[in-house]
């Protein structure tokens, strides 16, 4: 049919599009619907087609340097003047392609317009781009901390020639530099994507990294007189697609295709960042971020994705123990479960205070709650940790479970009887004093002769320490690579940790041990097997936690309660996106 | 599928009859048997053999300078004519080890060291021959050409421990190999 007939019958795919707000785009001969100005790399990936890119981070602005990501763009044949669009038979416009190829990170689609993400042209660019990026390579991946996770690597094998038709000398450039305190640069593996000088402008606003020298000699520096010294200095090597930025802490440690993936979250501060956790065997190797919109976008401080090593200290509590006289025997659990509750039931209840932390996660704190309604008392209480927000993600409040402590144990602030504990057993009015995840000299600041006036008490801690040192009862617990359970953030995010590794043989998690010690002194309490359980008995309970169950809540978390706090980072990246900046 | 049909030898009488065969076959044991006791065995200067029979006398005789180079026996470490260890600690022969025989620690080389351009190198480097099964996938993998499966195949020990070379004897066993590619020359 030669003239456009489905024009009035039929409204065309473009005004349908155009009703949704969208425009017609085809990939490799498929017709997808994006709205409209998305860019063409985004399109591909709504599509399911690979566009192999160095440069384009949807979180950075786009400069469009690496060139890797170029694609074939056609547009829809402009009709002779005077003449009106022809439509065919499915009611699009003719795709008329051009000669030379785009790239796809920084070009947005438009109504009718078509990308081919194969075909000869685009392969024989690729090929090209590769050939070029790795002449000056050097042949390092046997001790390059990123092979096996190597964008170049990935795409050399898709893309790169077997060898290399480059005869002359390479260009030498510097080689593991100490450009930080927590990073290294190879300068010989850098394709100059700039992703890294992006993120220190953009997101850290510590604008210290750059290039200088032109052409095959272009050298990534810091800025002289500084380091990259920022705490979210490492965020740079997660993005760096290549080996030319590393972590000190991680280097030469493990090859990343031993390491076994949990995804979890970071108990140091209120936000909860979404993070993986990296394992071999019983050995947490490093934790990266991960990416939530809604949480900490796709970074992490230093400080507190480092903060795991304490993990594998020496000073890990082993075995329960029991003091006997003046000194700590090696006890079993049963046997130490039933001498703390046989000591408890001697006090009465005004007499006994339970101290918790904000990093138990909520199923701990629920059972923390019957510990202290078994044994009678209304002192209970967390200990705070309040430290400066930086502005960006880390919250002012270094208590990962704040929030979760005031839904489950419905108090405004679960933090207010510290004080009165801590008064209590001055004045020895406390005698028995119950402690989890807590050194009390240490954020507790209790002082050691305020220790003595008790007549009992019993400690829960994976560490050994002065808490410890002066409890009649030790309980060794799990740290938060090694168990399971849920957490609320400062936004009032419900988000699930997940154990990577298992604790140390004779050690416990915290949930089993709070869940002995509770039946022990109350026998008609339920029998609890499994971690659901008891997320079961708080969904009964607690409103915000309604028809909710651990494998519920997802990966990403769900938001729970309304608490009016936010995340900085994410509303400056918000104003971004809005300002057409980056994708987000 | 294809069939084809063999047609079956016809066999004269006498070889109907059997003993003949079986005859035959113990002249020729005895020929062999005569010679041997004449010290003229058939191969028998190749497996030198104590001078009666083909029978090497192991272990008081050994083949060993018959193997051949290729020939695969226990794996090791070695060093170039530089003195070089040219492990990198890449973990690339402990990740394609069907028995999971390797078991490496990675480490840094020093700055003061004259290699500390190579950067990496084995803290420890273990190979346990209880599960080796001397296939040679490690030194296929080696992208450093630094693990060879060498002319030893007598490992014993007395406990499960001593089966485990160290990186000290790999290196002993490996001794130095010249001729090896040199990527980590002066032009690096
Ligand atoms: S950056 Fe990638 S390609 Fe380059 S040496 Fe490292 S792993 Fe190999
Ligand atoms: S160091 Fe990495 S992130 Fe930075 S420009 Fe080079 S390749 Fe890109
Ligand atoms: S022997 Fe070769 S493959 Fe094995 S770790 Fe060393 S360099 Fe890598
Ligand atoms: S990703 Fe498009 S130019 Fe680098």
């Amino acid at each position: 049919m030669a003239d456009s007939a489905p024009a009035t019958a039929e409204k065309l795919p473009k005004d349908l599009a155009a009703e949704k707000g969208l425009v017609n785009v085809q990939v490799d001969g498929t017709w997808v619907q994006v709205p409209a100005g998305t860019r063409m790399i985004e399109v591909c990936k709504i599509a399911e087609k690979e566009v192999p890119h160095y440069c384009y981070h949807t979180k950075l602005s786009s400069p469009g340097n690496c060139r890797m990501c170029l694609v074939q763009m056609g547009m829809p044949n402009r009709p002779p003047p005077g003449e009106s669009p022809h439509y065919e038979d499915d009611g699009y416009q003719q795709i008329s392609w051009m000669p030379r190829p785009v790239i796809a990170c920084a070009n947005t689609v438009t109504e009718n317009m078509g990308i081919r993400t194969t075909g000869e042209l685009v392969e024989e660019c690729r090929n090209g781009v590769m050939e070029f990026l790795l002449i000056n390579h050097p042949l390092d991946c046997p001790i390059c901390d990123q092979a096996g996770e190597c964008s170049l690597q990935e795409f050399s094998v898709e893309h790169g020639r077997g060898s290399s038709r480059f005869e002359e000398m390479k260009v030498k450039k510097p080689k593991n530099v100490e450009i930080g305190p927590r990073i290294r640069l190879d300068d010989e593996r850098c394709i100059m994507c700039s992703r890294c000088i992006r993120f220190m402008d953009e997101v850290a606003d510590d604008p210290v990294l750059g290039f200088i020298d032109r052409g095959t000699h272009t050298t990534l520096t810091v800025h002289p007189g500084r380091r990259l010294d920022n705490n979210y200095s490492l965020n740079t090597a997660d993005i760096c697609p290549v080996g030319a930025l590393t972590s000190n802490d991680f280097r030469f440690q493990m090859r990343v295709w031993f390491l076994k993936e949990t995804k979890s979250i970071d108990v140091n501060c209120g936000t909860g960042c979404n993070t993986v956790i990296w394992t071999r065997g019983n050995e947490v190797f490093r934790i990266t971020p991960r990416e939530n919109n809604e949480v900490n976008s796709s970074w992490m401080p230093d400080s507190h994705r480092l903060n795991f090593h304490y993990l594998h200290a020496e000073t890990r509590l082993g075995d329960p123990f029991v003091k006997i006289g003046s000194k700590h025997e090696i006890s079993d659990w049963p046997g130490a479960i039933a001498k703390t509750a046989e000591e408890l039931s001697r006090f009465k209840g005004e007499e006994i205070a339970v101290i918790g932390s904000g990093r138990m996660t909520n199923e701990e704190l629920y059972l923390l709650r019957r510990l202290a309604d078994t044994l009678e008392t209304d002192l209970l209480s967390l200990v705070p940790r309040v430290g400066e927000s930086d502005g960006k993600l880390i919250s002012a409040d270094r208590n990962p479970n704040t929030s979760g402590a005031k839904l489950i144990w419905a108090s405004r602030n679960p933090y207010a009887k510290l004080e009165s504990i801590r008064q209590g057993v001055v004045t020895g009015k406390i005698k028995a004093l119950i402690v989890f995840y807590e050194d009390l000299l240490g954020d507790a600041q209790f002082k050691a002769d305020d220790l003595a006036n008790l007549d009992f008490l019993v400690s829960n801690h994976i560490l050994t320490n002065k808490t410890a040192k002066a409890s009649d009862v030790v309980l060794p617990g799990a740290g938060f690579a090694e168990k399971r359970g849920s957490l609320v953030n400062i936004t009032g995010r419900l988000q699930r940790l997940n154990q990577a590794i298992s604790p140390p043989p004779g050690a416990m998690d915290d949930w089993e041990i709070l869940r002995d010690l509770v039946k022990a002194l109350s026998p008609d309490e339920p029998s609890r097997y499994l971690l659901e359980e008891v997320f079961g008995e708080i969904a009964d309970e607690v409103e915000e936690f309604e028809d909710l169950t651990l494998s519920k809540i997802s990966d990403l978390g769900i938001p729970i309660v309304e608490t009016g706090e936010s995340i900085p980072l994410l509303e400056s990246e918000k104003a971004r996106i809005t300002a057409g900046e980056i994708v987000g | 599928m294809a069939t084809v049909k063999v047609k079956r030898p016809k066999l004269h009488w006498y070889e109907h009859l059997y003993l003949p065969a079986i005859l035959k076959g113990l002249i020729i044991t005895l020929k062999h048997a005569m010679e041997s006791l004449r010290g003229k065995a058939q191969g028998g200067k190749s497996l030198a053999t104590s001078g009666l029979g083909v029978t090497m006398q192991y272990p008081e005789q050994k083949w060993d300078d018959q193997l051949p180079d290729y020939y695969r026996g226990v794996p090791a470490l070695v060093t170039d004519e530089q003195k070089r260890e040219r492990c990198v600690s890449c973990q690339l022969c402990e990740f394609i080890c069907p028995p999971k025989a390797i078991t490496i620690t990675p480490g840094e080389i020093q700055s003061e060291d004259p290699w500390a351009k190579v950067e990496k190198a084995p803290q420890k480097f273990d190979i346990d021959m209880i599960r080796c099964i001397y296939c040679g996938m490690c030194e296929e993998v080696c992208p450093e050409q630094a693990i060879f499966l060498r002319q030893d195949y007598a490992m014993t020990g007395t406990t499960r421990g001593e089966m485990v070379n160290d990186k000290k004897r790999l290196y002993e066993i490996g001794g130095i190999r010249e001729g090896l590619v040199n990527k980590w020359n002066e032009l690096k």
